[in-house]
């Protein structure tokens, strides 16, 4: 067994275990964990497919900032996970009935699965001898215009969605107007008084 | 893949190993090693003298995850920006402009936020 085979199974047995124990762990916390494990394994996979870029990516965005809002908000939130547990009994026949359908689908489709004949010239063009985020950034902004920006919009559509969602301005609080405060004047915001002894204001 | 490709991972390969090994050495060296005697008193909360007043899940302002979104939108959009410049030589005018375009796109939802007050911390 090469090297290269013995990280592709330790990076795969790595993904697996992850993936069960994101789903088998009882603290949703140590749930987020292990998808973390998970998605470092997959960029590990993706490495030795020669797939730098998306392996970086996949740490970048997925590690960095997607899992820990996971982090963040399974952390934070205000769940009450003993009532959520003993409503996972109520659901379970519905969720095995979904299961074992998802499971009967696959099923169907690898048992028929055929490669269309001429499906080679279809896949996308070859890297050829390029390192493969040059290859990406040959293929994506020319010869995939379109898609490249309605990924822009998408992201648009994103963050105006939120903002509209979750801003609202308190008006029960202060809020600093630096321009008032630099513009004030000593002369009007302070006030000499002659104040007699024993009398006061 | 081709060897020589992944033996430049080599040192990366061997930097997460020794990080898993010195990992576990800690956590299980601390396992075996260290005196355990809990009692009630040691595994509760610890809160400056007082007892917890209650669990740490509580309701927040929703504007945290307002500012977490925000970022992983600018950390996708900083994303395409790589393998733009990576090509910059081979993309052409037409690779140039669409990335201009893209640019303006998420620019007109960054002063869209900015003139809603989004990135103000009130």
């Amino acid at each position: 067994m090469t090297a290269a085979a013995f990280t592709f199974y330790l990076f795969s047995l790595s993904v697996l275990a992850g993936g069960l124990m994101t789903v088998l762990a009882r603290n949703p916390v140590h749930s987020v964990l292990w998808l973390i494990l998970t998605f470092i394994s997959a960029a590990g996979l993706f490495v030795l497919l020669g797939a730098e870029f998306v392996a970086m990516l996949l740490v970048i965005v997925y590690v960095g900032a997607v899992m820990v809002l996971f982090l963040f908000v399974t952390m934070m939130l205000d769940v009450d996970f003993a009532t959520l547990k003993g409503e996972m009994a109520r659901y379970m026949p519905l969720a095995l009935f979904i299961g074992v359908v998802i499971l009967l689908q696959f099923a169907v489709a690898y048992g028929s699965w055929a490669i269309a004949p001429g499906t080679e010239t279809r896949v996308a063009a070859p890297a050829g001898a390029m390192e493969n985020t040059r290859a990406l950034g040959v293929l994506l902004y020319d010869r995939y215009f379109l898609l490249f920006q309605l990924a822009g919009l998408v992201l648009l559509v994103a963050m105006i969605g939120a903002i509209v969602l979750t801003l609202r301005h308190r008006t029960d609080i202060k809020r600093q107007d630096v321009i008032a405060q630099m513009m004030r004047d000593p002369k009007t915001a302070i006030e000499m008084l002659d104040v007699k002894p024993g009398q006061g204001l | 893949m081709d060897a020589g490709f992944l033996r430049e991972y080599l040192p990366i390969l061997l930097f997460l190993g020794l990080a898993v090994v010195i990992g576990l050495v800690l956590v299980l060296a601390s396992v075996i090693v260290a005196v355990r005697n809990p009692d009630p008193e040691k595994v509760s909360a610890y809160e400056c003298g007082f007892n917890a007043f209650d669990d740490a899940r509580m309701k927040f302002d929703v504007r945290f995850y307002l500012v977490s979104i925000l970022f992983i939108i600018f950390d996708l959009e900083v994303a395409f920006l790589f393998p733009w410049a990576v090509a910059f030589g081979d993309i052409g005018m037409i690779g140039f402009w669409s990335m201009i375009a893209f640019l303006v796109i998420l620019t007109v939802g960054f002063a869209y936020e900015w003139r809603k007050g989004a990135l103000e911390w009130q």
